[in-house]
């Protein structure tokens, strides 16, 4: 096995201990790469929870046919929303790594929905921050699907 | 026969296609763009895990039109990710297994891997249930 040289360390989104604010920062985050593909936008933010919204298209809809999305959007969708729930609880932009999620689907998302995305980081220690959210696509009381997972501080502490 | 199937939208406009099969069971592949990228540099993990779902259903669609049942409905009940090392700038594969594919649910693993295989960068498991065609 080869060992490729390192790659150069990574830039971050934004310098490492930056006030965190949900608003601003969601729209800059979700301008480009995959964020920026999917069309996530902010939606909304409390204490410890952010949402975002991912616009229904053609392009993103993954079973048979139905214009049913699929689940890769919703996963992405949560994933950045709980991510950024977890530096709105810690007040901080902290450089972290997903290291686990896990998504139950209710049901399929409505053709020409968009779905919103709810993340709540309900638990942060030094190096973990254990995180939950819904996805739904109008009535929070019906939502899409339920996530839970964890995400660890890679390049120091939450707090 | 898996060589032929036909991935959905969102595997075609994030840029997934079939590699190869490996023994039945179809390897995925998407090259690393704007498209999937996450943080600055690396790919992104919903792209990841949307890369392996859409590896775990094309696993199970060969196995189950093997067993003279391609036009089994698939419908996810849940998916569990692990996420081991960032994905870097460059290609990336995924392959799915069908661990148990009953009459009415299944259950499929999932890894992703960029240049060394041993070296896994993601892990997915995917239950589904079958619903026959009407």
């Amino acid at each position: 096995m080869s060992n490729p040289p390192s790659p150069s360390p990574p830039t971050h989104v934004l310098p490492p201990g930056t006030r965190f604010d949900p608003s601003l920062a969601s729209r800059m985050m979700t301008r480009h790469g995959h964020g920026g593909w999917l069309g996530l936008t902010y939606h909304a933010h409390g204490e410890d929870w952010v949402e975002l919204s991912l616009p229904w298209r053609e392009e993103l809809v993954g079973i048979d046919g139905a214009g049913v999305l699929a689940s890769g959007p919703i996963i992405s969708l949560m994933d950045n929303a709980t991510s950024m729930s977890v530096w709105t609880r810690s007040g901080k932009f902290v450089p972290h790594a997903t290291l686990d999620l896990r998504v139950d689907y209710m049901r399929a998302a409505r053709p020409g929905n968009t779905v919103i995305g709810r993340g709540e980081c309900y638990k942060l220690t030094r190096t973990i921050s254990f995180i939950r959210g819904i996805a739904h696509d109008g009535d929070p009381a019906d939502p899409v699907a339920h996530v839970i997972g964890t995400f660890m501080a890679t390049h120091g502490p939450y707090r | 026969m898996s060589a032929q199937q036909t991935l959905p939208p969102y595997a075609e406009a994030l840029g997934i296609v079939i590699d190869h099969d490996e023994a039945g069971e179809p390897v995925l592949r998407v090259e690393f763009s704007t498209r999937v990228q996450g943080r600055p540099g690396f790919l992104h993990g919903g792209a990841m895990s949307g890369l392996m779902e859409m590896a775990a259903f094309a696993a199970l669609r060969a196995e189950l039109a093997a067993r003279g049942e391609a036009s089994m409905q698939l419908k996810p009940v849940n998916i569990q990710v692990e996420f081991m090392r960032g994905g870097t700038e460059q290609v990336t594969y995924a392959k799915g297994t069908v661990t148990r594919a009953g009459r009415r649910v299944a259950l499929v693993n999932a890894e992703a891997w960029q240049d060394d295989r041993t070296k896994p960068i993601a892990l997915a498991q995917i239950k589904v249930l079958l619903i026959p065609a009407e």
